[in-house]
């Protein structure tokens, strides 16, 4: 049985389809598109799923999508009822989109799937999950666990900002929720916002750049702006925010907290203040997940921790929630945004509605993340030839030594191979691969490759076999969800004149035999790599290590800022071409660019718009 | 009309019927507002809507 999970209209949308249960292939619309965060419904990646499948839309039983509108419209309603007369200018903006095709969704959804088949006629096949209900789902049924407590914490779904579910075999229960306005996503966003960059995209810079700071803030963030009780639950005082009925996330009251008014962004440059605040708002997070975890475990006495919505991405916090040891096994959805729904829904509806049992698989369900779209060689070669681009296949093997010896001589590599990622993070199949003992790469990839903020830290792919020897964890994180310090032999000392550089200046320090990927607080973003995933990777990362002795490389997403990851080889050409990478490596074809026609050179820095 | 059934239906299960009065004044005074508008995807600062 067929069923294809959805996720749409709000941001990120994507589609996945599932075969008894399997996760067969899955999309986000925004690789299809080239629109970063494309929400419009998701029409090339349905296409895709079908025909990865080798069916078409009259043999998919079930359409599951990851929300549930008509609570949301309650939740929408309710407020603004509350809030009255505040929130007219709000209420005015929102209420005509809903009553024109929020509120008709299904109806919106059955028109979309009849353009794809004339012959789907039963409304009845759509099923709708609520939104942290699909968290949950594609939280726990992919994990390798039996049993697990199931964290799902984001901006907000439906009512609910932050779920806490029991999960046993397909069973899954939500025991309890914290409900909106009160929302550690939105806390998140807000102090986003506040600093300057994107809601719902530049969360993870917030992320980066706490590090550079000094949390001085968070105390009065605990006493002012959240009161966290000791099981983790908390209340926002909504005074200082503005997200609830106006059009911005924070308003006067919170700049004059803090005391400066919001960052604009691309005028006024980041000091050390925006520093502070991140570095607060993030301490102001962990104590909360961390409060949260201990509480549960103590409550539950799981062993098994699952975690999924959007807050599920801050690596950082979830490498505290592992190394607090509260949970002895802590597992994230890789797609833990709303993207990941579509998995969730589609699961959801597979062991819930239908009640299907579930067999745990070893290691995950979710095939390493590998379920979006792949080329053959001829195909590459086809594109290649169209792009005109010079460029010569090899044998698999001469391939892997080529670039592993480009990396090792300081190239900037573009590695294009396999199935494409599903979810935000690039795990080595659409990635952009350095040398990470590079004292330089960090500077180079983000000014001359990726075109973004010079304090943006990259992550390491490390053996999986090897990665003790560097960090300071011993499990597997295939999904680059966990951060954990790099190994204290690894690290350099520090003289006492670089102690007393302050922010952004600690970035040109060297502080370890990586550089590139060591954070100014010796922190690294860890993907560990395992053959039976990805061999190729695999194999890359070993030749890479038999010939410099570390079994590391840097690993950022193949992109520039503002475009989303490239999903063809013709994309991954362009951006090739567009941008300051030595070589380009999809599947066994290698691409230098020296030799490629000056004429194809293309002008790429301004093609996207920044996030 | 499957429309009106389900909501109808929701808000049996929710037992939030004193949405419906508002609900009515909107759909009354809405269609202006409404005809007037473009897409569903706008492009707010947040979506929490």
């Amino acid at each position: 049985m067929r069923i294809l999970g959805i996720s749409a209209f709000y941001h990120d949308s994507a589609a996945v389809l599932i075969e008894d249960g399997r996760i067969v292939a899955g999309a986000q619309e925004e690789r299809f598109t080239r629109r970063k965060h494309d929400a419009r419904f998701p029409r090339h990646a349905i296409d895709y799923c079908l025909a990865t499948a080798g069916c078409g839309l009259d043999d998919v039983e079930h359409v599951a999508f990851y929300d549930k509108p008509f609570l949301k419209f309650e939740r929408l309603l309710e407020t603004y009822v509350a809030s009255a007369p505040r929130g007219f200018s709000s209420f005015r903006i929102a209420m005509p989109v809903w009553l024109r095709e929020k509120l008709f969704l299904k109806d919106l959804l059955y028109k979309q799937l009849r353009e794809i088949s004339g012959n789907f006629s039963d409304r009845s096949k759509i099923l709708f999950a609520e939104h942290h209900f699909s968290h949950a789902a594609s939280a726990f049924y992919p994990s390798p666990f039996e049993e697990a407590v199931v964290l799902t914490l984001d901006g907000v779904g439906e009512w609910a900002t932050t779920t806490v579910a029991i999960g046993r075999g397909k069973d899954l229960t939500i025991e309890r929720e914290i409900h909106f306005p009160h929302s550690i996503g939105l806390l998140y966003s807000a102090f986003t916002y506040y600093t300057g960059f994107k809601v719902n995209s530049g969360e993870y810079k917030v992320m980066g750049l706490a590090p550079y700071g000094e949390p001085r803030f968070k105390d009065l963030i605990m006493d002012k702006l959240i009161d966290v009780k000791d099981d983790g639950s908390f209340r926002m005082d909504q005074r200082y925010f503005n997200y609830a009925t106006g059009l911005t996330m924070t308003n006067r009251r919170f700049a004059d907290l803090f005391g400066e008014p919001v960052r604009k962004p691309d005028v006024e440059p980041l000091t050390q203040f925006h520093m502070d605040i991140a570095a607060s708002v993030q301490a102001v997070t962990e104590e909360v997940v961390l409060r949260l975890t201990r509480s549960l475990a103590a409550e539950f006495g799981i062993e098994n921790l699952c975690m999924a919505g959007g807050v599920a991405l801050n690596c950082v916090a979830n490498g505290k929630i592992l190394r607090d040891g509260a949970f002895r096994n802590v597992w994230v959805q890789p797609a833990a945004g709303d993207a990941g729904g579509a998995i969730g829904a589609s699961l959801a509806a597979w062991h819930q509605e239908l009640k299907q049992e579930r067999v745990v698989q070893p290691g995950d369900a979710m095939h390493g993340s590998y379920v979006g779209p792949e080329y053959a060689t001829a195909e590459i070669e086809a594109a290649l030839d169209e792009a005109g681009a010079v460029y010569e296949t090899l044998e698999h093997s001469d391939m892997i030594d080529t670039t592993a010896r480009a990396l090792a001589e300081g190239q900037a590599v573009g590695w294009f191979q396999g199935r494409m990622e599903f979810g935000p993070r690039a795990l080595g199949n659409r990635s952009i691969l350095g040398d990470p003992r590079s004292p330089d790469m960090q500077k180079t990839l983000n000014l001359k490759v990726k075109y973004r903020e010079s304090f943006r830290p990259f992550a390491p792919s490390v053996l999986r076999e090897d990665v003790s020897d560097w960090f300071e964890i011993d499990s597997d994180s295939p999904y680059m969800l966990m951060v954990a310090d790099v190994a204290e032999n690894r690290r350099r000392q520090m003289t006492d004149e670089e102690q007393a550089l302050f922010g952004i200046e600690k970035l040109n320090v060297v502080r370890s035999e990586i550089p590139a990927v060591t954070h100014v607080d010796y922190s690294a973003r860890i993907q560990t790599v395992k053959a039976d995933v990805n061999p190729e990777y695999h194999a890359l990362i070993s030749r890479f290590r038999e010939l410099t002795g570390c079994p590391i490389v840097v690993n950022t997403s193949f992109n520039v800022r503002g475009e989303p990851i490239v999903c063809t080889p013709q994309d991954a050409f362009r951006c090739f071409m567009g941008t300051e990478l030595d070589l380009l490596v999809c599947g066994d074809t290698i691409l230098r660019k020296d030799r490629q026609p000056a004429h194809l050179k293309q002008t790429y820095e301004d093609k996207y718009e920044l996030d | 009309m499957s429309f009106l059934q389900e909501f109808w239906k929701f808000l049996r299960v929710r037992k939030k019927f004193w949405l419906l009065p508002i609900m009515l004044m909107m759909a009354l005074f809405g269609g202006i507002v409404v005809l007037t508008q473009g897409s569903a995807v706008a492009p707010f600062i947040y979506t929490l809507f």
